[in-house]
């Protein structure tokens, strides 16, 4: 299952290139666009505060589409044939999410080197296998999410719906484009509860060594919430009839 | 002991009695045919049997197991080819043949073995390295059977097999299914619209309406308890000629829109 969504991922070139120009097109834009204002309230450089942020936005992108491609494979019976094969159901939500996963961390990296290349600077470069394992845990977080989302759709009608009311406040509201500090009150108690603000903050101790919560509590709380996802998608997945 | 018995089989969608109180039996290494006009409950009782939907009551055993208690072993032992293509269009012929083979649990060398002589029996050892995407209907048709075959289940249910194929292709697979039914002593169970098909391949057959089974027998039997001189007539004699209404579910939209996308690629 696993080797599946990473050969169907090698094979859909335009994707992958077209998953690429959204987060490209936010970094250039705002990241050059808000820069001076950045700078000119003192916060430093945008492009360096920016680009862990965008990296977390490809993810929960890739991740919550990925998992959502099951609604893709009910509809084009794929799903059925996995279904009646002797697998625990258990396995196979498990297996398509860890190649999700995979994929959007994959995904995450290329942007990183983007960023890079647009002359983002990482503080070390020693602590990059750490935040390869960070963002795979917040990969996996977003595709349980979705492999829960899907579980309970029927066919894609929905699939805007969950894209405008979910992946997109969870993105706005995560700390990715704009520091958590000094925010109205409502705010940062939203970003409180947003998983993907501790994915960001982690992603930002470990590349430009700043955090809001710290980068302790972003694990546990990812891992706590990864877990949780895990299990709630399990159980819709298991409940599939067809 | 027979490898199908179901037995007072129900199931309920809230209100509605898909499948009402139906016994019946297959014997090891017969050809059944399960017929019935649209929303007759066929496709209703191919999902209880297949682990796919638990009945609301009534018992079924497939191969001795019961799927509701033990749905692995009886997972084991049966092959599908659904009524909807079930491949995956980004992997090739190989690839989708390799991920049932690996799904079954079947050691790398049989694997290997089975599929190359199943690609070859249907004819798609040449093209094994295609993209599934790439393959007409009749091709994928094949694969899929193929794949059904894969890990020797002593039964194989085709839903509807042949909808959409000319009659070269139909004969074709026919003849496939006769040849392994015959070496393999496979079960076949099969649910078609076509009743000269049924009429040529089954050795048994049993008519499904409203949820419940109203005649069973050989092809033989059925047309002399009608008096009539065809399988079609003594469906229609038994079915009556009102054409049914089915409410579009979630299933059809889907179909209707992969239409759509299949002619915008």
């Amino acid at each position: 299952m696993w080797l599946r969504q990473l050969k169907r991922y090698m094979r859909s070139r335009s994707r992958i290139i077209g998953s690429l120009a959204q987060p490209l097109l936010f970094l250039v834009a705002l990241g050059y666009g808000f820069g001076p204002v950045f700078q000119k309230a003192g916060e430093g450089n945008y492009i360096s505060f920016l680009a862990p942020g965008i990296v977390g936005m490809t993810i929960i992108f890739t991740a919550v589409f990925s998992g959502i491609e099951i609604i893709w494979d009910r509809q084009f019976g794929f799903l059925k044939e996995t279904l009646v094969a002797p697998v625990s159901r258990l396995n196979i939500m498990f297996g398509r999410t860890a190649g999700g996963a995979t994929t959007a961390t994959i995904q995450g990296i290329i942007v990183l080197f983007i960023a890079i290349a647009f002359g983002f600077r990482p503080f070390s470069w020693f602590l990059f296998p750490v935040l390869f394992l960070v963002m795979f845990l917040t990969a996996f977080l977003f595709t349980a999410l979705g492999t829960t989302i899907a579980s309970l759709l029927e066919d894609m009608q929905g699939f805007q719906l969950i894209m405008n009311f979910l992946v997109m406040p969870l993105f706005f509201l995560s700390g990715a484009i704009f520091p958590l500090q000094g925010l109205p009150k409502s705010v940062t108690t939203i970003a409180r509860f947003d998983p993907l603000s501790y994915g960001v903050d982690s992603f930002r101790f470990l590349l430009t060594n700043t955090t809001h919560f710290g980068l302790a509590v972003d694990i546990i709380v990812l891992m706590a919430i990864t877990l949780f996802f895990l299990a709630l998608g399990s159980y819709f997945f298991s409940k599939i009839q067809i | 002991m027979d490898i199908i018995e179901v037995k007072n089989l129900t199931k309920k969608f809230g209100a509605l009695v898909a499948v009402d109180d139906v016994s019946f039996s297959v014997a090891k290494g017969e050809i059944f045919a399960f017929l019935g006009p649209n929303g007759a409950g066929k496709s209703t009782t191919i999902k209880m049997l297949t682990t796919l939907l638990t009945p609301s009551s009534g018992k079924i055993l497939l191969d001795g197991f019961n799927p509701s208690v033990s749905p692995d072993e009886v997972r084991h032992s049966f092959g599908i080819v659904f009524q909807d293509p079930s491949l995956d269009d980004e992997l090739t012929a190989f690839e989708n043949m390799e991920f049932h083979g690996v799904l079954y649990g079947l050691p790398k060398k049989i694997r290997r073995e089975k599929i190359e002589q199943l690609l070859k029996f249907v004819e798609l050892w040449d093209r094994k390295k295609q993209l599934v995407k790439r393959f007409s209907g009749g091709m994928k048709r094949r694969l899929e059977i193929a794949r059904g075959f894969l890990h020797q289940p002593k039964v194989l249910f085709l839903d509807e097999p042949t909808l959409g194929l000319d009659p070269q292709t139909r004969n074709h697979m026919w003849a496939y299914l006769q040849d392994l039914n015959k070496n393999q002593g496979t079960t076949i169970f099969f649910t078609t619209h076509y009743m000269e098909e049924a009429e040529r391949n089954a050795q048994k057959i049993a008519i499904i309406d409203y949820g419940k089974i109203i005649v069973s027998g050989t092809p033989k039997e059925l047309k002399l308890q009608t008096n009539s001189t065809s399988l079609e007539e003594a469906f229609l004699a038994l079915t009556g000629k009102v054409i049914r209404e089915e409410e579009a579910g979630a299933m059809d939209r889907l179909r209707q829109r992969r239409k759509l996308w299949q002619g915008r690629r």
